[in-house]
């Protein structure tokens, strides 16, 4: 069922072969740096993006840690050249805003892009054995869609009124009334413009990443001899198949209210402000339902290629197939089809019929069920290995150590009594941060040590991978896992300053050592950009194999060329042969044939 | 650095459970309750069956993923790689029995969710309405003639005074933008949604004067909208509504 694809053309190819003018050179470079149709280019130009953004959103969400241990103190150095107006304090303006574009950068330019985008591009074609995408123009138009998106938020920080400040869910009517909040007038527009060039954005990836994985795999892949990154790729893709379009009519929808004076979010007579609010005949919780259809899934978009990353890593290092290889495809299966039907639990306490909110308590709690059984299958993967201490598998460890937090502590909010104490609290943002950071980002880092020596050629240092590795997990869950007992105290998200409250006031000494880690935690972060940028130019060289590792990616040179593969692939098994009595060495490549005979003793093993 | 790495990963689930065994020493713990029994003492219940039943699989995967660090680090290991692409049996234990634990959750706590939101008090021992607005609560009683939405209703405004042991029926409503009636003592909280009347109800027995937060991002002051919730024998409450209420009449 699989087809290959020596054949396929490439319109990149054109621009090589005129003259030596500077003219040329200038479309050579556009074209194989800028404008590159290579998923590989298109790969790194995403991590590179993505990245920048990461340090964004850092810094943002350090704004927010310093007015939660300091309300209202002056910021140090860099209060006095932002907040000049207010002597260099944060204004409750500025801190809905922050906690708003935090959330936003995070999410959109940072988490669901470095995932599909960077390394889905990167390593579909690699590891499915193809020479490119299936779709390299649409391809190179998914990065590049990006751009009026980065653009647009960003304009939207500078905005009259100061930046979008209605969270990074814009629930109506607060982020559709211009009058209801002051950063709501054209910033929220420019906000939903953004959002809607990633949503089209993600659209091109996903159409493009699914035909081809199903089309474009070389001979002898078939499903399920896809590595779990694959997988991951590939569910992700249809999640947002199927989900993004109701995110983009609803942005649309949330446009039309904002600039063409509709009421879809707005319900009958509605004053903000004691302004009238227009239209009307709409309701907001409408929007919160669109919303969520979306941006529960996209949890898992969130999640799903990080899982397979890890479970790729993770064989890897053990030098051990993966345990459960169809369990574990199933159950990203399950957590996809799950995902559709789950979104309500973000609106137990939003109005909702209580009846929906019970429907919706149980699929819940089912979803728990998958997760569950892909941590028991990574656990049975590093059960009697030979563990080696690589840094990308200390990542992935890292990862499964704190997916268990995150998703014991999801349990919790699922139970509608329990989230109707924590709901809105420092619970769930410590429940999203161990899924966000501590699950994706670990594992993302994980994904860098590991992949950089097919991007770059070279190889990352592994002391300072170790180091970094090290002071990122202490000091993120300094930050992170004491906000389990600030929700557990009620502590309610987004506020400026919760300590005029008498219940939250005693929590300020330990918002002050969160704080404190948090900058930490940042900080620790140079060692990652050094080691990265220096490795890039001054790292040893490596081959094509570095790791010892099973996946087609590891049989094109490092980095491959144009095309991908020197050889064309076939592949002989699945991509975690690894300690197969088969062979000696204690890995066995997907391409390597099996010796004469040993078509009989593999048919034993399955 | 096997060795290392595997008593690193260990120090997880130890602190873990040492700062959750800590906080409530140095009272970093849920607020104090002071709701009628059936009301915030089944969410805690349920918080703790949770906390215990989650802390234990929590310390079980932890341990575990700590002993196979020791035991298979490939620097001290004499063990061959164990070959093996999983086990059926072991699949369908791992499956079944979250699963069942899980359905179990579910359906233990269908009754306190029911009691919270579904089942609306038929003879509430006051009845209330509560308008949130940017960026305060405007709390409405019935005056004399002992009815909502007459002439001579009470008006207060971020104040809210109840009568101890007495259920409170409460209409909770908007009139912009979302907010949510968060009282943590009392285990409630609820979102106000413009154009919805949401039925809530609660019953403090306890004297004393609590916090009310708004839970829901609602714009710039969203931090300082701030009501105070207090609780009072009848004689108490009474006096104070009647106080209020010629306050109200004094200044028409």
């Amino acid at each position: 069922m699989s087809t290959a694809s020596i054949g396929h053309g490439h319109g990149h190819a054109h621009s090589h072969a005129s003259g030596n003018d500077s003219w040329a050179n200038v479309k050579k470079f556009l074209s194989s740096y800028v404008f590159s149709l290579d998923h590989k280019v298109i790969g790194i130009q995403f991590l590179f993006s993505t990245l920048l953004w990461f340090f964004v959103g850092g810094i943002l969400a350090l704004g927010i840690r310093w007015q939660l241990a300091w309300p209202w103190a002056d910021m140090p150095v860099i209060g006095r050249m932002l907040f000049s107006a207010e002597g260099g304090q944060i204004s409750p303006e500025f801190y809905t805003m922050l906690v708003s574009m935090h959330a936003s950068v995070m999410i959109f330019f940072v988490i669901i892009p470095i995932l599909a985008g960077a390394f889905g591009n990167f390593l579909i074609p690699l590891m499915i054995g193809a020479d490119d995408m299936a779709f390299p123009t649409l391809n190179m138009l998914s990065y590049w869609f990006m751009w009026p998106a980065f653009i647009s938020m960003t304009l939207s920080f500078f905005a009259h009124g100061g930046g979008p400040s209605s969270g990074w869910t814009v629930y109506p009517p607060l982020s559709s009334v211009p009058s209801a909040a002051p950063g709501s007038h054209n910033a929220q527009t420019l906000w939903l413009i953004g959002l809607t060039f990633v949503g089209v954005s993600s659209m091109m990836g996903s159409v493009n990443y699914l035909t081809t994985i199903i089309m474009m795999r070389a001979p002898g892949m078939t499903m399920f001899r896809l590595p779990l990154t694959i997988w991951g790729m590939f569910i992700t893709a249809v999640l947002q198949a199927f989900a993004l379009p109701v995110l983009t009519a609803a942005g649309f929808m949330q446009v039309m209210d904002r600039v063409m004076g509709t009421g879809f979010f707005i319900p009958e007579g509605l004053t903000v402000n004691g302004i009238d609010a227009g239209a009307g005949g709409g309701q907001p919780l409408l929007w919160q339902h669109l919303f969520w259809f979306y941006s529960h899934p996209a949890v898992y978009i969130m999640l799903l290629p990080a899982m397979g990353m890890v479970s790729d890593i993770l064989a890897c290092f053990a030098r051990k197939p993966i345990f459960g290889y169809k369990p574990m495809v199933y159950s990203i299966s399950g957590i996809a089809g799950l995902g559709f039907i789950v979104w309500g639990h973000h609106m137990f306490m939003s109005g909702m019929n209580p009846a929906l909110g019970m429907t919706f308590m149980v699929s819940t709690m089912m979803i728990a069920l998958p997760s569950a059984i892909k941590t028991f299958n990574w656990l049975g993967t590093i059960w009697g290995g030979k563990i080696q201490y690589t840094t990308p598998m200390l990542f992935s460890l890292g990862f499964l150590s704190m997916f268990i937090i995150a998703g014991l502590s999801g349990i919790f909010m699922a139970a509608t009594p329990v989230d109707r104490f924590i709901h809105d609290t420092y619970f769930i943002v410590a429940h999203f941060h161990y899924v966000l950071f501590g699950s994706t980002a670990l594992a993302v880092f994980g994904a860098i040590h590991f992949w950089f020596p097919k991007m770059f050629g070279r190889m990352m240092n592994e002391p300072l991978g170790k180091l970094h590795f090290f002071l990122t997990i202490i000091f993120f869950n300094g930050t992170f896992f004491t906000m389990h007992i600030l929700g557990t105290g009620g502590f309610p998200r987004r506020l400026a300053d919760p300590y005029h409250y008498e219940t939250f006031k005693h929590l300020q000494t330990m918002n002050q050592f969160m704080t404190i880690s948090a900058v930490l935690m940042v900080a620790v972060q140079v060692i990652f950009v050094f080691n990265f940028i220096y490795s890039m130019f001054w790292g040893p060289r490596c081959g094509r194999n570095p790791w010892h590792a099973n996946g087609l990616e590891w049989s094109a040179p490092s980095p491959p060329g144009h095309g991908n593969f020197d050889v064309q692939p076939i592949v002989y098994r699945g991509p975690y042969e690894y300690g197969s009595p088969e062979t000696d060495q204690d890995y066995y490549p997907q391409t390597q044939p099996p010796p004469a005979g040993a078509l009989a003793v593999a048919k034993d093993h399955h | 650095m096997g060795r290392f790495w595997s008593l690193f990963f260990l120090l997880v689930p130890i602190l873990g459970v040492a700062t959750f065994v800590a906080a409530p020493m140095y009272h970093y713990w849920l607020p104090e309750d002071v709701s009628i029994s059936g009301q915030g003492d089944v969410v805690d219940g349920l918080f703790y069956f949770i906390l215990y039943l989650t802390g234990a699989v929590f310390i079980g995967t932890e341990v575990v993923l700590f002993w196979f660090m020791w035991k298979y680090d490939a620097a001290t290991t004499k063990e061959p790689v164990k070959y093996s692409h999983g086990n059926h049996t072991l699949e369908i234990v791992w499956t079944i029995i979250p699963a069942g634990t899980l359905l179990f959750i579910a359906i233990y706590q269908m009754n306190a969710w029911a009691d919270q939101t579904m089942r609306i008090p038929k003879n509430p021992g006051l009845e209330i309405e509560v308008v949130a607005r940017q960026f305060e609560w405007r709390i409405k009683y019935p005056g004399p003639d002992g009815k909502l939405g007459t002439q001579d209703d009470i008006h207060m405004v971020n104040d809210l005074h109840i009568p101890k042991d007495k259920e409170v029926l409460m209409h909770l409503k908007s009139m912009d933008v979302l907010h949510s009636f968060f009282l943590p003592n009392l285990r409630v909280k609820q979102d106000a949604v413009p154009g919805m009347s949401i039925p809530v109800w609660y019953t403090a027995i306890k004297s004393g004067s609590y916090d009310l937060v708004c839970a829901e991002l609602c714009g710039w002051g969203h931090y300082k909208m701030k009501g105070r919730l207090t609780v009072e024998s009848d004689e108490d409450f009474a006096r104070w509504l009647e106080g209020v209420r010629k306050n109200q009449e004094a200044e028409q």
